[in-house]
């Protein structure tokens, strides 16, 4: 069989991905992959991206056996990787060092950013400030209030937050105004995107910079089981730690790759942030070609999610051609079922994971059921929950 | 010969250029369209810029985005946008009307479906702002078997051999952003402008349209003089922002003429 080899020069996954922007920003998105193509097997580059991986990062993130939490959910054995043990608490810093170090490279002096809950907007203000670079960071208004914390982490490191006051005041208003800074300040303002979608080359570059994740595990699960798991799970907002993980073991055909987004309320409301779940169909948004939760007229809809890093009508185009090619299963769960698995793990492995995170623990639970015990399933556990404490008190009732 | 080109060509004759307004449809309401439209024409547009109005407008400023706003407010989508340009053309078949939107609502009833409609109400050409030419060619060659022009936009930033590139798959006209950034932004540098317009007419004889930026009659005054056709958006939904349903009709009508008066 041919080796996994997309997108394809324009960027296109089959039908999907590619570049939908206006004109203005075409030149900049043609010196970005330019550049990409010159740098990303550049060993110069390589070896500064893992000095910084490494002595800034903390990589390699450890596996581990969550054996109590297996044992007590019974069947499979749940291993998990650990991006919350990455500097600034989550995966996706290991994609900012990767942009911000490009950027650095290009000899762009400031740096936009968009993000949800926080953590891609931290990531980003924490890069610029190692590197001295100015750091601007959008974010929807709703999510400001959601992720007060995150909010003055940025602060402190330095960047300067706008709250985005348009629209649904969420993340995907959030990258519009980034897009809108972009091609206002072009010739001196790099953007990072934090997930992988964008226009090309975004998901293809975000998504390598985050393979480390799924490399790595290659080689942890076989130094400690001699084995690959039979099934990675991992939840899908955008997507990035999903592909991050999911992209190594694409060949891996054995290995089942499983997508968890948020059902919210339950699919069946309406009220979630699901495309791919909820076969929506396909549509054009931020760039590119994706499953998109829209209405009959085109227009975007309001998602609904508990997790503010999963809150997004669309979906990284690699995750829309996996599901088309069947190579990766995408299921959802809800809000509550999310919650029961945040908490579970707390009580029964010290791990507070982030409530984006939660979301893949709580599919993993239900999927080991069905396993047996000398079954693996890998949870990639994306992020640290630290972020999302108030919003887990507020729910139970709880005034910290 | 298309109505938008017939429209160039009867200016050309009497040496005048094209003005050009944008507004959102079904702002600030869907009732008033259709007579805004017919105001602007009296008040001196030759063609008129309709925008689709879209819940993610990434390259328009926000007074672009607020007109979409109050659109969908009021459930403003492409099937109203098409009876209004029925209705518009029962009293007017001569002025050129350009769909200006995003390719999301265009995909969303199908390529083949939006330019069959787009045809049966008379729509005379269709910028879709977030389609490149390498990314619509099925689209754009449906619009030219239906005689439906294709406007595509140039930027400050388009490179010699992509302005080629676009050139090839354009037709009615070009349109110049006159600055790097979102509609309705800082000012327009003229001399850039200048400098870039006359380099894009030694490659086509198609006419060249300047906009985003043009904010009042003076800054239109100089646009005219160095293009073919001046567009008027941000600044003429700020009008429309700013009045309420008893003057919004006179308010743009008299927007319209102090900019007819510069260009001329």
């Amino acid at each position: 069989m041919q080796p996994y080899d997309m997108p394809d020069e324009k960027g296109h996954f089959g039908q999907f991905g590619g570049v939908f922007v206006a004109e203005t920003l075409i030149e900049a998105l043609d010196e970005l992959r330019v550049m990409y193509e010159k740098y990303r097997h550049d060993p110069d580059f390589l070896a500064e991206l893992h000095y910084d991986l490494k002595h800034f990062v903390g990589r390699p993130s450890p596996i581990y056996h969550a054996k109590r939490w297996s044992d007590r959910v019974g069947g499979a054995q749940i291993y998990l990787k650990r991006e919350d043990l990455n500097h600034t608490g989550a995966h996706k810093v290991n994609n900012t060092v990767g942009q911000a170090l490009l950027a650095k490279r290009m000899g762009k002096p400031r740096i936009i950013a968009e993000t949800g809950a926080g953590q891609h907007g931290v990531a980003t203000a924490t890069i610029s400030a190692r590197l001295g670079l100015e750091c601007v960071v959008y974010m929807g208004a709703e999510d400001v209030k959601r992720q007060a914390p995150n909010v003055y982490r940025m602060k402190l490191l330095g960047a300067t937050v706008v709250p985005v006051e348009s629209g649904s005041k969420t993340l995907k208003d959030a990258l519009n105004e980034a897009m809108r800074d972009w091609v206002t300040n072009i010739s001196t303002t790099f953007y990072i995107i934090g997930t992988v979608a964008g226009p090309h080359p975004y998901p293809m570059m975000v998504r390598d910079f985050n393979s480390v994740v799924g490399v790595e595990c290659k080689t942890q699960m076989n130094e400690m089981l001699g084995r690959q798991p039979n099934a990675v799970v991992a939840c899908v907002g955008g997507g990035s730690n999903a592909m991050g993980i999911f992209y190594p073991y694409i060949d891996l055909r054995e290995v089942r790759l499983i997508g968890v987004e948020a059902a919210g309320h339950g699919i069946e409301t309406g009220k979630h942030a699901a495309p791919l779940t909820a076969n929506s169909p396909i549509g054009v948004l931020h760039g590119n070609r994706t499953y998109l939760m829209q209405n009959e007229e085109g227009q975007i809809i309001e998602t609904h999610s508990i997790s503010a890093g999963l809150d997004y009508p669309g979906v990284g185009p690699e995750h829309a051609w996996l599901k088309d090619i069947k190579r990766a299963e995408y299921v959802a769960v809800t809000d509550t079922e999310a919650l029961d698995a945040f908490h579970s793990l707390c009580l029964t492995e010290g791990i507070i994971p982030a409530l984006e995170t939660s979301h893949a623990l709580a599919y993993a639970e239900k999927l080991a059921k069905t396993m047996k015990p000398d079954q693996v399933i890998l949870v990639n556990l994306s992020g640290r929950g630290d972020k999302d404490i108030n919003t887990v008190a507020k729910i139970s009732n709880i005034n910290l | 010969m298309s109505r938008i080109a017939n429209t160039f060509k009867a200016l050309k004759e009497k040496n005048k250029k094209a003005l050009i307004p944008y507004i959102t449809a079904g702002d600030p309401h869907p009732d008033l369209t259709v007579s805004m439209l017919h105001a602007l024409v009296d008040a001196g547009a030759d063609m008129i810029e309709l925008g689709i109005p879209f819940s993610d407008p990434m390259a328009d400023g926000p007074t672009i985005q607020r007109a979409s706003e109050r659109a969908l407010a009021h459930h403003v989508g492409l099937s109203h946008v098409f009876k209004m340009v029925k209705a518009f053309r029962e009293k007017d078949d001569k002025t050129p009307i350009i769909l200006m939107g995003y390719a999301n609502p265009i995909e969303a009833i199908g390529a083949e479906t939006f330019v069959e409609r787009a045809k049966n109400s008379d729509v005379d050409g269709v910028i879709t702002v977030d389609y490149p030419p390498e990314e619509c060619m099925h689209f754009t060659k449906l619009l030219k078997e239906k005689n439906i022009d294709s406007i595509f936009l140039l930027s400050p930033t388009t490179e010699l051999d992509r302005v080629k590139l676009i050139i090839e798959q354009a037709s009615g006209f070009l349109y110049y952003v006159s600055l790097k950034g979102v509609t309705g932004a800082a000012n327009i540098d003229i001399e850039q402008v200048k400098s870039k317009v006359s380099i894009i007419r030694e490659l086509t004889k198609l006419p060249i349209g300047v906009g985003f930026g043009v904010r009042d009659a003076a800054t239109a005054k100089e646009v005219a003089k160095i293009s073919d056709a001046v567009v008027v958006g941000s600044r003429m939904v700020q009008e429309i922002e700013n009045s309420n349903k008893d003057n919004l009709i006179s308010n743009i009508s008299k927007l319209m003429q102090e900019l007819r008066e510069a260009v001329n």
